[in-house]
Order: structure tokens, then C-alpha cells, then sequence
């Protein structure tokens, strides 16, 4: 750090305001103010709460199927199309309607206006319409459950052919709702992606530049970044597969024979549909990652006093990411009988994209190192989100090696994989989140003691149902077996392994009640928290009321003089220099 | 597949060049200050939200039809490809779009020049160019469709329809915005504001005509050569 | 404190499971004991990584733990010491990576010589075919097949008069021998998976994919589908019985051929019509 220049820099005038005073909406009627707000605070918790919900729907599909798995044909209910719809509802709500909207939506549409000093998104009419087009979407997906054949059963990947023939469940009106929800999601969440990258480009405060920006924000902008990218190929995938279920086109239907009967289907290609979704696909995995990645080194170096470490490397590797899983798909095509020779290319960027990701797993371990850290509820659920990422992240690297991928591919080894690493990592960073920020968005506490409780059942619950999992697919239990009957290979110990999965699974269900009841409880009950309870330097804990008001900062945007981590710098009076307080005269950072 | 190359390797410059420009190599992100890690910010306005929103949508968009164009080169090697012939009010299209996108630059510069009766008049007439082109988009799937091309008959009709309706719809947004902005003209409110929405429009209309120059080539076969390097750098 | 003491005992729970548990990989039986050890590799690589990682920071957890009057550092980065990680974690993924490129090189690459034999798939059943004494399998498509055609072989096409289609849907191969599967499917993706084997592929409607293994051991092995292709899929099982040379010939001996078969239904069909 070059301290000399410094001072010569503050003699500087100040530039003019960057961030022009826009004429803000002001809602008019109670409807306006709470239903059809345009205030990206309200947005947020309208998204998140629609995320949630969904997300319950999507929790009791995860307990039809393990209970299948753990006892086969015991609940007569669960047959096998029953089954293969749980398997591909739950898998395609936690994956599109939950993460990606709670992260983006939910915590992008409050955090990003906050935490730049802005006082709302850029188009906030825009921002709006698409929460409702998103809820819409939800409820076209909802009401696949009520048409005759129920939802789709295709798995969440929807390959065809097998999606809208007759082999699969849900084939005539379940897997049209899924697509037209599809794309009606695609059409929303760019609306908000949109949002959220220019208000990152245009509505940032005076000073806040992008080096000083808390990583929160570069993980949701990156995000958003690739998302807009990445969504246009499910969206081809959706348009063309819907073509050819309703006007019979043939983009992805070969020349198929079904129980005898030649099909009108000639030349399409199954393989280009896996193209298109795993385009998509692959950065689906870090558009729910790099928020995660942000957010957690937030907590991170809030609960533990201390500057994130290497905040710079940081910021290159969520660049890094970003641009290298655009080039990663087809890790998930290894064995789909595309050109063999593509398995060099991938299994080599797929590997790439481990050293960013190091990276920054050391800076977070690295930022422990000499900290002050106090043992709260959102540290210790980022404290669990390291564990489940780093044990899901190097399982990674079995799949991602094209040939140790080959045994282990379509078992429940992969299974195991993702749910470890986008299944758990992010929903531990979600909850660590909302502890974190309840206060802002209340003005009040959670109850602390009810939260460790819920941490410590949900991450190790979690860590037992998905850590044992990985050795079933060691041994080569293959994954969506409606039931595996009698095999030669498979030990009969592995249905007590089954079974223990299982009760793991309901008990971490269950116990999630714990964190709905602290939720609502201290809505009324919970400790006031005043505006900065964490004592936290970013700039959504210096808004002058809590919550925050409309526009969020009064009359004057706040200045920003320095980066989101100046925690415990020496020869300051506290632990904390909030980004907008002035320098102290004299006082640098060293 | 090289498609999709050769259109990330373009964004991916343009968020590099920017992000370097930006000071993201700088060390300085520690230090205290108000513009001390914001060289030349005074010299460097940023350009209106809508505007840097635009931007974003367009790349959106561009991924979309790269993407589409990416399906159509690798389903075209499949031995059932027959490619329709192409009506030849396409070329009268073209045109058109053409007219079209050169009186929204027209329009542009009278906004420019606060010559708010030449704006009201440049846009009317790329208004009913665009909607002339989609007319003539319509009477090009009727004459396919009269000589039985269906989109399910083959693959390179489905395309055809896709392609062509994909860029269609776009263009019907395009309008939505543009009649927001002619009335806009007509309640005269001109200055600035119509200026940049006007630009905004021009904008989208010349990016939307470039889109089509290229889906035509591509339509009628002329970007055949291409589909053979790519499957060539597949195989 | 508490804290600390649970992460290390996650990370200790962890490794015994893994050394205790009961759960392994099927004893192989083909050729590709290259893939075992490259997991065998990638485990003690990505072991050590995961302890040293979650130990590091239970102890920071309770070395640096809050207590009164502790003030943590300040310290931005240190580009040396990132740097030397980087290098580190660059050389354990090429580690893993170099290798691993190489058997997939193996992987790809049929050996000359090898013996084709095809795998069809339909919902939810295998079928395979082998070649006849041309050594030559007959071209397909599934425009082909009806009910006296059902592997949908082109008719004339000479090479596949002699194919031999194999009945009762078992698939028996001789040991020791590489074998080139040829995989195609006729209506979903299904993929052709013998855990033992630890090669797999996957049969996509509309191309032929493949890949190759030698069988090691005699013995009899589950076929399973590992592609989802609708509800049928867990049962779409067959048997691979892996065996010596002289009893695969003879076995081989007792199949028919697509044109005796396509006599016996031409002879079946004449009779019906005479009747």
C-alpha cells in the first residue's frame, strides 16, 4: 500500500455526482405500496418468499423419493411415475424456481440498490414485472400437478426423446406446462438480470468504485452477467423441444419406433438438445455459486473482524469463474456418445476452473487466520458452507476427469456431488444470509439460540444424508432407479445405508420448522437490532433508518471512501470504518 | 459450436476491456479516499441506464440467435436436410427492413437537431417500413406453406419458421417500444429525452437488420461454406 | 472452542467411514484397472486437501476464537503466499489431469483387431447382434424394422444377411478379447452400463455410438440401463456371461442368423397365408 500519494489524492475536489437524482416512484394506494411495489426491497421479499415456498413444495418432493429409495413399495402411493415426477419437480424447483430466484431475486434485488448506494434498481417498473412474470411462471409450474397426467417425469435434464413420449409420465400436458414455465421464467429473469447489471454499472454511489464494491455484489453481478448469457440456450432448447411435441418438428427427434409403431419423428438430434440445456446448464451451477462465493465472504469477514484476505484474487476468480464455466458444459456429456475427442477439451477447462475456485476457498480459511471471531449464527452457517463446499468440490474433480467420470457418471456418486456442493453449500449460505440480514430487513433480531440449533441439525443432517451417498455410487448404484431390486453387485447392507439416508433426510426436513417459527416469532419478539447490529462496514448497515425507507438513503447518497473491509484497522477507534465515514484526519491504512 | 465461439470471444473482450478500464488490475483497492482508486472519473460520463440497458439486452439477444444459429449448422449435415427455396418477397423484405432502419437513423439525427416535426415523419415511415416487413415476413410463410412446406415436413422448414419468427417477434417489441416513443413525439415532449429514446430505437432497429442480413445469408444457403468449416473444426 | 472440536470431528468421521465402510467398488473385471487407480489417486489428492483445509481452519477456529480485548490484523493480501498456493493446487490438478487425459486417449482409441458386437436398445429391453463370418455387421436403421425385422436391419445389405442375432437376451463374449460395443438405441437414450466392466456409453436414437473393453474374468454380469428412459427404466436389465473362447463359439453356434430368420417367418408367413 502506498501510503504517500494518499495524501495529495484527498486535495482532489470532489467529482461531480456521478448518480443523477432520478424522479423516484412513489406508490400511491396500499396496492402499490405492498403488492405491486416498485421498490426493489418489497420485490425482494416478494421474490424470496415465492422462492420458499416453492422451495417447500420441492423439500416434501425430496421426502417422496427417499422414501421410496429407503423403502421400496412400502406407500403404495409412490408408484413408479409418481416417483420419476418427484424426482424431476424436485430437482428443476430447487434448481431454477428456488436457488436462482432466491439468490438473484431475493438477495440480488436487496442487497445490490443497498449495498452500491443506490436508491433503487435502474428500470424499476421493469424490475416489477419481473416478479410477476417469475410468479406466473411458478404458477404455470404448479398447475402441472392438476392436469391429467400430472407433471412431467422426464427428469429435471427434460432429454428427448424420451420427455414427450409415451414411456415417460407427465408426457401430453405435464411436460408443455414445463416448458411453457420455462420460458416464461427465462422471459422474467431477464427482465430482473438486466436490473441488475446496469444498476451495478450505472447506480453506484460517489467513490464506490468497482475494487471497493463488497464481494457480494461482484458474486450477484457476475451472476446475473452469465446468467443473461447462459438462459438464452434453455430457452432455444425449450422453444424447439416445445415445437417439436406440439407441431411434430423434428430438431431433436431422430426416426423412432415405439412399441412397433414407426413415429413421424425423421434426422433430429438428441445430442444438440444436451448442447443447448448443458450450455445453460453448467453456469446454472455457479449462477447459484458466485452469489454464494459473494455472500459468504461477507459474513466471513464481518463475524470475524477482519478483511477478507486477498479481496483482489477474490474479484479475479469470480471473473475467472465466470468466463471459464461458460466453456465447461460438456463435463456433463461425457459419456453421451458426443465426439469422443471433445472429453480432452472439456476435462481440461473443467479442471481449470478448480484453481479459481481454490483460490478462493484458501482466502476465505486464510481470513480466519489471526481474525477475532465471534461464533454467531450466520458465521457458523459460513462456517458449514466451507465444510459442504470443499468436500463437494473435490468430488468434483473424480467427475470432472473425463475418465474417472466414466464409472462413476448417472450413479448416485454424481447425485451425491451436486447436492453437496449446489444443493447444501448454497442453502447453508442462504440461511447464513438471512440471519445476517433479518435485522436490516426487520429491525429486529433472530433468535440466536434457536438459530444454532437449526445450524448445527441442518449441517450435519445435511453432511450425513450426502457424504454416505457418495458410496453408494462407489459401488455402482446407479441414480432416478425407481428401485433396484435384486443385483448381484449391490451389498445388502447398502439398504440399511439407504434407511439411515433416509431418517437423516427427515429429521433435517423437519427441523427446518425451527428456522420458519424463529422467522415469524421474532417478527413481534425479536431483540430490537438497531441499524448495525453486526457493526459491519458495508453501506446497507449505514442507511439512516432501519428498515430502510423508500429510496433507501434520505436526502443525501452516501460517499464511499474506502473498501467494504476495513475491519480492525490499526490506529482506528473501532473494530469497524464504516465505507462512508471520512477519513480520519491523519489516520491511512497502512 | 463455432458460432457460440466466436460470439463469446467478443463479449468476452468487451467485459475485459471494460474491467481493466474499470481498475480492477490496480492494487490501490485497499486505500482510503474518495477518488483515489478512480482515475479520470470526471472525464469519463457514463452513458444513460437505458442506454448501457440496451446494450446488455442487445448481447442477450445476439446469444439467442447465435445459439439458434449454432442448431441450425449442426442439425444441417443431418442426410434429411432439404433446404426450402426461399420466397423471393424476401429480397422485397429486405429492403424494406433496410428503408426501415434508415429512417430511424434519420429520425435520429432531426431528434438531434430538436427538429421535432422531421422526427414525427422519419419515424411514421420506419414504423410502416418495419410494419410492411413483417406483413411481407407473413406472406413468405403463407407461400411456403401454400406449396405444403410445413414445419413439421422438414427440418430446414422448421428452421425457417423459427429463425424467421424468432426475428419477427423481436421486431413486434421493437414497435411496442417505438409507438411509446412516437407518442411521446406527438404529445411533444421533444428535447433530450425523445433524442435519446429515438436513438434508443435506431439503435435496436439497425441491430435487428444486421441480425436479418445474416439469418438471410444463412436461409439461403450462401453461410453453407461456413456449416462446412464448422463441422470440419468438430470433426 | 465447540466448534472447532465438531469440525475435526467431521473431518475424522469422514475418513473413518471411508476406511470402515463396507461399501466399495465391484471387484473389476475388464481391462481398465487404469480407471481404479486414477480414482485411487484422485482420492489421496483430494483427501489431503479437504483434511488439511477443514483442520487449518478448526484450528483458526480455536486459536482466533473471540475473547476479551483480541483485536484481529490487518492484512489486504499477500501475493507471495497466494501465489505459492496457486502453484500448488496447479500442480496437484495436473497431477490428476495428465494422466487421467492419457487413459481417456486409451479410452477412445479401439485397439485393431477387436470384435464388434452391438447393443440395441428399446423401452425397456437389450438386443445384440454379432457378426458373421464376414466379420462385418450390417447396416440399420430404424425405418427398417416391422415385425419380421425387428433389429431393423437394412435387407439388402449383403453384409447383414450373415449377422447373428442373439435370442433370449443374454449376451455372451469371450474372455480375454478386446471387444468393441457398438451401441444404438431405437427410440430414447438409454446407456449401456456393467459396473464391473467401468466403462459405459451411452445409446442415442439416430447414430451409433461405442466403446471398447476386454473382458478379465468368466462369470456372469447384471446389464443395467443407466440412462434415464422412462418408467421401465430400473428394469431394463439384461445378463453378459463372459467366457472361455471354445464355449462362446459353440454358444455362438446355436444362434440364428437375420436371413434364417427371415426364412423361418417367410416360411411361417406362406403357411399361415396357404391355410
Amino acid at each position: 500500500m502506498t501510503d504517500a500519494t494518499l495524501g495529495e489524492k484527498e486535495n482532489v475536489l470532489p467529482p461531480p455526482a456521478e448518480v443523477e437524482d432520478v424522479e423516484l416512484y412513489h406508490a400511491k394506494s396500499w396496492l402499490t405500496h405492498y403488492v405491486f411495489s416498485q421498490d426493489a426491497k418489497y420485490i425482494a421479499i416478494q421474490y424470496a418468499g415465492t422462492a420458499i415456498g416453492i422451495g417447500l413444495v420441492a423439500l416434501v418432493m425430496s421426502w417422496v423419493i427417499r422414501l421410496q429409495l429407503a423403502f421400496p413399495g412400502a406407500i403404495p402411493f409412490i408408484d413408479a411415475s409418481r416417483y420419476y415426477q418427484a424426482v424431476t419437480m424436485h430437482g428443476m424447483i430447487m434448481v431454477v424456481y428456488m436457488l436462482t430466484a432466491i439468490f438473484l431475486g431475493g438477495f440480488g434485488n436487496y442487497l445490490i440498490p443497498l449495498m452500491v448506494g443506490a436508491r433503487d434498481m435502474v428500470f424499476p417498473y421493469v424490475n416489477m414485472l419481473s416478479y410477476w412474470v417469475y410468479l406466473l411462471a411458478t404458477l404455470v409450474l404448479v398447475a402441472s400437478f392438476f392436469v391429467p397426467g400430472g407433471p412431467t417425469g422426464a427428469g429435471w435434464t427434460l432429454y428427448p426423446p424420451q420427455a414427450i413420449m409415451s414411456g415417460t409420465p407427465g408426457n401430453d400436458y405435464g411436460i408443455i406446462l414445463m416448458l411453457a414455465s420455462l420460458i416464461l421464467f427465462i422471459v422474467g429473469f431477464t427482465m430482473g438480470g438486466l436490473n441488475y447489471v446496469v444498476t451495478v454499472l450505472q447506480g453506484r454511489t460517489r467513490g464506490m468504485t468497482l475494487m471497493r464494491m463488497p464481494l457480494t455484489v461482484w458474486g450477484i453481478f457476475a451472476a446475473a452477467v452469465m446468467a443473461l448469457l447462459a438462459f438464452p440456450g434453455l430457452f432455444v432448447a425449450c422453444v424447439m423441444l416445445l415445437l417439436d411435441r406440439t407441431l411434430g418438428t423434428s430438431f431433436f427427434m431422430p426416426s423412432i419406433v415405439e412399441g412397433g409403431e414407426h413415429l413421424k419423428y425423421s434426422g433430429g438430434s438428441p445430442i444438440l438438445f444436451q448442447h443447448l440445456f448443458w450450455f445453460f446448464g453448467h453456469p446454472e451451477v455457479y449462477i447459484v455459486a458466485l452469489p454464494a462465493f459473494g455472500i459468504v465472504s461477507d459474513l466471513i469477514s464481518t463475524h470475524a473482524r477482519k478483511n477478507i484476505f486477498g479481496y483482489r484474487m477474490m474479484v479475479w476468480a469470480i471473473v475467472a469463474i465466470g468466463v471459464l464455466s461458460m466453456v465447461v458444459w460438456g463435463h456433463h456429456m461425457y459419456v453421451s456418445g458426443m465426439n469422443p475427442l471433445f472429453g480432452f477439451f472439456f476435462a481440461v477447462t473443467t479442471l481449470a476452473i478448480a484453481l479459481p475456485t481454490a483460490i478462493k476457498v484458501y482466502n476465505w480459511v486464510l481470513t480466519l487466520w489471526r481474525a477475532d471471531i465471534h461464533f454467531t449464527t450466520p458465521m457458523l452457517f459460513a462456517l458449514g458452507f466451507i465444510v459442504t463446499f470443499v468436500n463437494g468440490g473435490i468430488t468434483g474433480l473424480y467427475l470432472g476427469n473425463v475418465i474417472v467420470d466414466v464409472p462413476l457418471s448417472a450413479t448416485m456418486f454424481v447425485v451425491a456431488h451436486f447436492h453437496m456442493v449446489m444443493g447444501v453449500a448454497p442453502v447453508l449460505v442462504i440461511f447464513g444470509a438471512i440471519y445476517h440480514w433479518y435485522p436490516k430487513i426487520t429491525g429486529r433480531m433472530l433468535d440466536e439460540t434457536l438459530g444454532k440449533i437449526h445450524f448445527w441439525i441442518t449441517f450435519l443432517g445435511a453432511y450425513a444424508i450426502f457424504f454416505p451417498m457418495h458410496y453408494l455410487g462407489l459401488v455402482g448404484v446407479p441414480r432416478r432407479f425407481y428401485e433396484l431390486g435384486e443385483t448381484a453387485f449391490v451389498p445388502h447392507s447398502a439398504a440399511a445405508l439407504n434407511i439411515f439416508i433416509t431418517v437423516a433426510a427427515l429429521i433435517v426436513g423437519a427441523a427446518q420448522a425451527i428456522f420458519f417459527f424463529n422467522v415469524f416469532w421474532s417478527l413481534r419478539h425479536g431483540k430490537p437490532s438497531g441499524g448495525n447490529p453486526w457493526r459491519a462496514t458495508s453501506l446497507e448497515w449505514q442507511t439512516p433508518e432501519t428498515p430502510p425507507g423508500h429510496g433507501n438513503w434520505g436526502k443525501e447518497l452516501p460517499i464511499v471512501y474506502r473498501w467494504a473491509y476495513a475491519y480492525s484497522v490499526p490506529g482506528a477507534p473501532e473494530d469497524y470504518l464504516p465505507q462512508n465515514a471520512p477519513p480520519l484526519k491523519g489516520e491511512h491504512s497502512p | 459450436m463455432s458460432v457460440m465461439g466466436l460470439f463469446f470471444i467478443l463479449i468476452a473482450c468487451i467485459a475485459l476491456w471494460w474491467l481493466a478500464r474499470q481498475g480492477v488490475l490496480r492494487s490501490s483497492f485497499a486505500e482510503e479516499g474518495e477518488i483515489a482508486d478512480f482515475p479520470g472519473a470526471e472525464l469519463l460520463p457514463r452513458p444513460p441506464a437505458a442506454k448501457v440497458g440496451l446494450g446488455v439486452f442487445l448481447a442477450v439477444a445476439g446469444c439467442l440467435f447465435s445459439l439458434l444459429c449454432a442448431a441450425f449448422f449442426m442439425r444441417m449435415d443431418a442426410p434429411d436436410w432439404q433446404a426450402p427455396p426461399i420466397p423471393g418477397i424476401l429480397w422485397f423484405n429486405t429492403a424494406v427492413l433496410i428503408a426501415s432502419s434508415l429512417a430511424l437513423d434519420l429520425a435520429r439525427r432531426a431528434a438531434d437537431r430538436r427538429e421535432t416535426d422531421d422526427v414525427k415523419s422519419w419515424l411514421l415511415v420506419g414504423g410502416g417500413c418495419a410494419l410492411l416487413f413483417l406483413l411481407g415476413q407473413l406472406w413468405a410463410w403463407r407461400e411456403l406453406a401454400a406449396q405444403g412446406l410445413y414445419a413439421s415436413s422438414n427440418p430446414a422448414n422448421a428452421f425457417f419458421y423459427l429463425l424467421t419468427g424468432t426475428h419477427a417477434l423481436h421486431l413486434v417489441g421493437g414497435l411496442a417500444a417505438l409507438a411509446r416513443t412516437a407518442r411521446a413525439a406527438w404529445s411533444g415532449r421533444g428535447g433530450a429525452e425523445l433524442a435519446a429514446s429515438v436513438e434508443l430505437c435506431a439503435i435496436y432497429w439497425h441491430f435487428l437488420l444486421f441480425v436479418w442480413l445474416l439469418l438471410f445469408a444463412m436461409l439461403a444457403g450462401w453461410a453453407d461454406n461456413f456449416g462446412v468449416i464448422c463441422r470440419r473444426l468438430l470433426s | 472452542m465447540l466448534v472447532a472440536l465438531i469440525m475435526v470431528a467431521v473431518v475424522a468421521a469422514s475418513l473413518l467411514f471411508h476406511f470402515l465402510s463396507p461399501w466399495r467398488m465391484t471387484p473389476i473385471a475388464s481391462n481398465w484397472g487404469y480407471i481404479d487407480n486414477m480414482m485411487g489417486a484422485t482420492f489421496w489428492i483430494t483427501a489431503a486437501g479437504f483434511v488439511a483445509v477443514i483442520l487449518f481452519m478448526a484450528y483458526c477456529l480455536f486459536r482466533f476464537r473471540h475473547q476479551e480485548g483480541r483485536r484481529a490484523a490487518y492484512e489486504p493480501e499477500n501475493q507471495k503466499l497466494e501465489g505459492w498456493l496457486a502453484i500448488g493446487t496447479t500442480i496437484a490438478v495436473i497431477a490428476l489431469l495428465a494422466p487421467g487425459l492419457f487413459v481417456w486417449g486409451q479410452f477412445i482409441n479401439v485397439p485393431e483387431g477387436a470384435m464388434e458386437v452391438e447393443a440395441m436398445g428399446q423401452q425397456w429391453q437389450w438386443s445384440f447382434r454379432f457378426p458373421g463370418a464376414d466379420n462385418r455387421l450390417g447396416a440399420t436403421d430404424a425405418l427398417f424394422i416391422d415385425a419380421n425385422n425387428p433389429y431393423g436391419l437394412n435387407p439388402n445389405d449383403p453384409r447383414g444377411q450373415d449377422d447373428i442375432l442373439a435370442s433370449g437376451g443374454d449376451l455372451h463374449l469371450p474372455i480375454g478379447k478386446p471387444i468393441k460395443m457398438l451401441l444404438r438405441s431405437i427410440d430414447v437414450l438409454h446407456d449401456f452400463y456393467v459396473p464391473e466392466f467401468r466403462a459405459k456409453m451411452d445409446l442415442v436414437p439416430g447414430i451409433v455410438t461405442y466403446f471398447w473393453f476386454t473382458p478379465t474374468k468368466t462369470g456372469e454380469f447384471e446389464i443395467l440401463c443407466a440412462a434415464f428412459c422412462g418408467t421401465g427404466h430400473p428394469q431394463m436389465r439384461a445378463k453378459v456371461v463372459i467366457e472361455s473362447e471354445d464355449d462362446f463359439k459353440t454358444w455362438l453356434a446355436t444362434q440364428q442368423t437375420f436371413a434364417q430368420s427371415r426364412r423361418g417367418e417367410a416360411a411361417h408367413d406362406r403357411r399361415a397365408s396357404a391355410r
